[in-house]
């Protein structure tokens, strides 16, 4: 069982949370403009590293919010979680009018 | 000591030392990689050949998986190919000279829900227009053939029928892995354990051969039958696969009398139950949800699967869990394999088996094999190409398999 560090609520059982493989794909800039190989690499290929992998996981029992992890995927050892967040950086909640 | 220790038994396979070229190198000594041999050298009279083996032989997935053997599949390509596996494990006892307890106790995939009923006879139906033996039974003929199975109408998921494949069963996968092992050797394919593939050796847009803890090998044709670990050997060559690797994990009790007489398999309450000839309860279920390359899991898999076993056979509920283990698998976003040949030159591929590719070790090895001789695929894994995920001709198995993923 994982521990995981939710950058809002702390550590927290890993059944809390759902599961959202590779971080750090973005949706392709053009996607017209891509070849059918480029698109299914898009749509189909991912990381899948023996070692560190930076991860998405939500929250999906507690705040339901998305942030990142970096697991490694033998020791299973959480080495960062973060949210690009401003709130979970230690920065002030911003004011909302 | 009061007494000798008795003499060890005769060696199934030699232990020799890699030769500098080999005709064909094939990576990973578990069952596909050692049927891929064996048909190599029976079927292709390709005999110099080496297995290179990371660890001990069939020490991976081999030692790990649930040994169930069933072709009941929805979509034509793989109920093709599953079957042409199926037919081959009917015939391996007797041609490897080698009994490994193949049982054809059937296999029974229960169904909980009005879209279980609609879903089952429909694979049903495409089983026999396909040529797999296939049937429905209501709840009452569950409870005839297989009598442990809860089937009374007033339980949360409750049993409303039932596909039944009777050629299905089970087999002892160590000892499938070791004859196969003992006919390739005959036949003077080496197998070598403790040998870990490094690199790849290339001339240009060639593998020439590979780079190992033992020193290079040259080879003519070099193909991967890793498993768990196929992207990482893929990286090694400088190719992206569309594969994640897995935890799965399985479970065992202790030994009980008889009482389990097929296979059951709930896709619903998730689960899957034999027991082992030598007496234990057999328990599977689906992947851990991350990433992972440790051959472990976490807990609440396990729970998971011991409550949906109780909810299908409140017998057991004084059994214990004797051992559990995990397994790595690679799974493609189809949740079926991938065999052929890949964009590099002399690479061959076969992985993505996921958590079914026990039951397709003799077919897998045929069509892999004819694709490494010949350099076209058989039309058998034809459809299996890593092209696909390029062309969008995606074999869905998900949902489809008769089991969930």
């Amino acid at each position: 069982m994982l521990l995981i560090a939710c950058p809002w609520c702390g550590e927290r059982d890993e059944l809390e949370f759902h599961y959202g493989g590779q971080a750090h794909v973005a949706y392709p800039a053009d996607p017209e403009g891509l070849s059918d190989a480029e698109w299914g690499e898009y749509l189909f290929v991912r990381d899948n590293p023996k070692g560190p992998f930076a991860e998405r996981w939500s929250h999906a029992a507690g705040c339901r919010r998305w942030f990142n992890v970096v697991r490694h995927t033998v020791t299973h050892q959480i080495l960062a979680s973060q949210s690009n967040h401003p709130v979970a950086a230690g920065q002030p909640k911003p004011v909302i009018a | 000591m009061s007494h000798q220790l008795p003499e060890h038994p005769d060696w199934l396979w030699r232990t020799p030392d890699p030769k500098r070229s080999y005709d064909v190198i094939i990576v990973g000594a578990g069952g596909h990689g050692l049927a891929t041999a064996y048909y190599l050298a029976r079927n292709h009279g390709i005999t110099n050949v080496a297995v290179l083996e990371r660890g001990w032989l069939a020490g991976g997935n081999m030692a790990r998986n649930t040994t169930i053997i069933r072709s009941n599949y929805l979509c034509e390509e793989s109920a093709a190919l599953y079957e042409h596996a199926l037919k081959l494990w009917e015939v391996l006892p007797q041609e490897l000279e080698y009994d490994f307890l193949f049982s054809q106790r059937g296999v029974l995939n229960l169904a909980h829900t009005l879209q279980d009923v609609r879903e089952g006879t429909r694979r049903v139906n495409a089983n026999r227009l396909g040529g797999v033996d296939a049937e429905w039974l209501d709840a009452d003929q569950v409870r005839a053939f297989c009598p442990i199975v809860n089937t009374s109408p007033d339980v949360r998921y409750p049993v409303l029928g039932a596909t039944l494949q009777p050629r299905a069963g089970i087999a002892k996968h160590d000892h499938v892995a070791w004859a196969l092992a003992r006919k390739a050797d005959q036949y003077g394919v080496d197998l070598i354990q403790g040998c870990e593939v490094t690199g790849f050796l290339r001339e240009g847009d060639r593998v020439v051969g590979v780079r190992t803890s033992r020193g290079p090998i040259s080879a003519g044709r070099v193909a991967l039958a890793a498993a768990g670990h196929s992207s990482v050997l893929a990286d090694l060559a400088g190719l992206r696969l569309p594969v994640q690797s897995h935890p799965l994990q399985a479970l065992v009790s202790e030994l009980l009398e008889p009482v389990h007489p097929t296979v059951v398999m709930s896709n619903h309450v998730h689960v899957y139950v034999s027991q082992a000839h030598k007496g234990e309860l057999v328990m599977g279920a689906g992947v851990d949800s991350y990433n992972g390359y440790g051959q472990r899991g976490s807990f609440h898999q396990i729970e998971h699967q011991m409550a949906a076993a109780l909810e299908l056979f409140p017998i057991f509920a004084r059994a214990h869990v004797l051992r559990t283990w995990g397994g790595i698998v690679d799974v493609t976003p189809d949740a079926s394999p991938i065999i052929g040949p890949t964009p590099i030159e002399n690479l061959y591929l076969n992985c993505g088996w996921g958590t079914g590719g026990f039951k397709a070790t003799p077919a897998s090895g045929w069509v892999y094999a004819h694709t490494i001789a010949t350099g076209e695929p058989h039309p058998l894994n034809a459809p299996f190409a890593l092209e696909r995920f390029t062309t969008g001709a995606l074999i869905d198995e998900h949902g489809a398999a008769a089991v969930a993923h």
